[in-house]
């Protein structure tokens, strides 16, 4: 294990959270967002198992994630940190262990006091929790920027129409896109079209972020960062966040987990780790990051 | 043998009545490829075994079964069991089944190129699975075959003239008619020819139109 010296003692909604980010260039947001104590739900990795074949991506994996506390993962390629998003995203099904997200299992249920495979219908429920932002934006081309967003409040959480596209409105503003309801996604930059997706990603209180600037030209990264800087600032939403930009996960971290072979490495606040890593790993991550 | 312009005057509007059941059994016939075609392939996708192989066989059955031998089979067999349709009822229903077959297949490929993170973009928004086909799935899947899918059209209009066979009054049946009357064949079956080629090329030209026109979003 990890050192758990800075480690939540529990997913507890009671866990205060501290920002004391450094104030981002960014525009201010549109709509103001929930600040204080947050309830979103906490992250519990109990003992998890992750294989590809003969490939073990994560080898009982233990750690949680405070209610509203923002965790970037760093590691090589490999290391499971994008596996970590995809299990709790319900994307992949975990080998063994238990990931809890609030105080339920995610994709477990209690049955007779024994946890088994989780149905359809309680991992519906659970994923109106988790949202994701994906390295490829993945909007959906077919639909107008406002039925992208439009789409899972209508049809999941049953809000009419008119109740949706006006929550999709403020968070377009958010995002600065308030102009762009009508347009398609093909019509938009790629930095565009991935704040149309944070946007989208917004209606859960768990934000799950997948590098997503590796895809986006090197002008447009800024632009998305610091909305996300915004974002972490302002809102009270647990964020996982996975990125190789090391100052963006400075900027937006409360903690970071230094991630190699499926396990931690090291984790502590954003300026232990990328000022005195205590592993050589950490170091050699570190300075190979720089160094590209 | 000279080209009588008279007997062509007086022959065409048969013709292009023959011409109009052509085009009644090819659009109702292709109208019901398209809705068998997605049927054949959700059930292929079925997590029911036995229900996506039983599918997969059927399917390839009828790929593998001339059209002729289906369009017999519906119109002089079905009646031992008891179901008699009228030809055109029965060349509309073989039509249809027999180019299923094919299309159930494309929207197999649409299905199969659109991109992952579509599906996994579903999932991360919690879409109920008649959503996720409704909205998300089938529009992207379809938009990319639509250029295969009007090539059948044009296809099974060219293979309509089999529905003769089971005495359907179509175009080139009609002009069989006229010739087996008047013993002059000459006529009616350039003109038959002229006509396919005429709605062949309108057609081509009306499915790139689509193809264009939905190529981007």
């Amino acid at each position: 294990m990890p050192p758990t010296d800075t480690t939540p003692e529990d997913s507890s909604p009671e866990v205060p959270v501290s920002k004391g980010k450094p104030k981002g260039e960014a525009k201010s947001s549109a709509v103001p967002l929930k600040k204080g104590e947050s309830t979103a739900p906490g992250i519990v990795f109990e003992k998890v198992v992750k294989r590809f074949g003969s490939n073990v991506v994560l080898r009982e994996l233990d750690f949680t994630v405070a209610p509203g506390e923002r965790v970037t993962l760093i590691g090589p390629s490999g290391s499971g940190k994008t596996t970590i998003l995809r299990l709790l995203m319900t994307l992949e099904r975990l080998n063994s262990g238990v990931i809890r997200v609030g105080d339920r299992p995610l994709s477990h249920m209690d049955k007779g006091g024994k946890l088994v495979p989780a149905n359809e219908k309680h991992l519906h429920e659970m994923r109106k929790q988790v949202g994701m932002v994906f390295q490829q934006f993945n909007l959906f081309p077919n639909m107008n920027v406002l039925r992208n967003l439009t789409e899972g409040p209508v049809h999941v959480l049953g809000k009419s129409k008119d109740e949706a596209a006006e929550k999709a409105r403020e968070l377009l503003d958010l995002v600065g896109l308030g102009d762009k309801e009508n347009a398609h996604p093909t019509q938009l930059s790629g930095g565009q079209q991935q704040r149309v997706a944070i946007a989208r990603a917004m209606e859960p209180r768990v934000l799950l972020l997948d590098e997503v600037t590796s895809a986006l030209d090197p002008e447009l990264v800024v632009g998305v960062q610091d909305l996300l800087r915004d974002i972490a600032r302002e809102s009270d939403l647990t964020i996982l966040c996975v990125t190789h930009e090391m100052h963006f996960a400075k900027d937006i971290s409360d903690r970071v987990l230094m991630f190699d072979q499926g396990q931690i490495v090291e984790e502590g606040p954003p300026e232990q780790i990328f000022g005195e890593p205590s592993e050589q790993r950490t170091r050699d991550f570190l300075q190979a990051v720089l160094a590209s | 043998m000279t080209w009588d312009w008279t007997y062509t005057g007086e022959i065409l509007p048969d013709l292009l009545n023959g011409l109009r059941v052509t085009i009644v059994a090819t659009v109702l016939g292709y109208l019901l490829a398209l809705v068998l075609g997605l049927v054949w392939t959700l059930l292929r996708r079925s997590p029911i075994t036995l229900v996506s192989q039983t599918t997969r066989w059927v399917v390839e059955f009828i790929r593998s079964t001339p059209l002729l031998v289906q369009l017999f089979f519906i119109f002089y067999v079905f009646p031992s069991f008891g179901l008699t349709l009228g030809p055109l009822t029965a060349g509309i229903i073989g039509l249809g089944l027999h180019y299923s077959a094919y299309t159930s297949e494309v929207y197999r490929a649409g299905i199969a190129d659109v991109p992952r993170g579509q599906w996994e973009a579903t999932v991360a928004l919690n879409l109920p699975k008649s959503r996720v086909w409704l909205d998300v799935i089938l529009p992207q899947a379809v938009r990319k075959v639509v250029p295969t899918l009007g090539n059948y059209l044009i296809a099974m209009f060219k293979d309509s003239p089999l529905l003769l066979a089971i005495n359907v009054a179509e175009m080139l049946g009609a002009a069989y008619h006229i010739g087996a009357e008047t013993l002059k064949f000459l006529e009616p079956i350039t003109v038959v020819g002229l006509l396919f080629v005429v709605v062949s090329v309108v057609s081509s030209i009306l499915v790139r139109r689509l193809e264009r026109r939905y190529a981007t979003y």
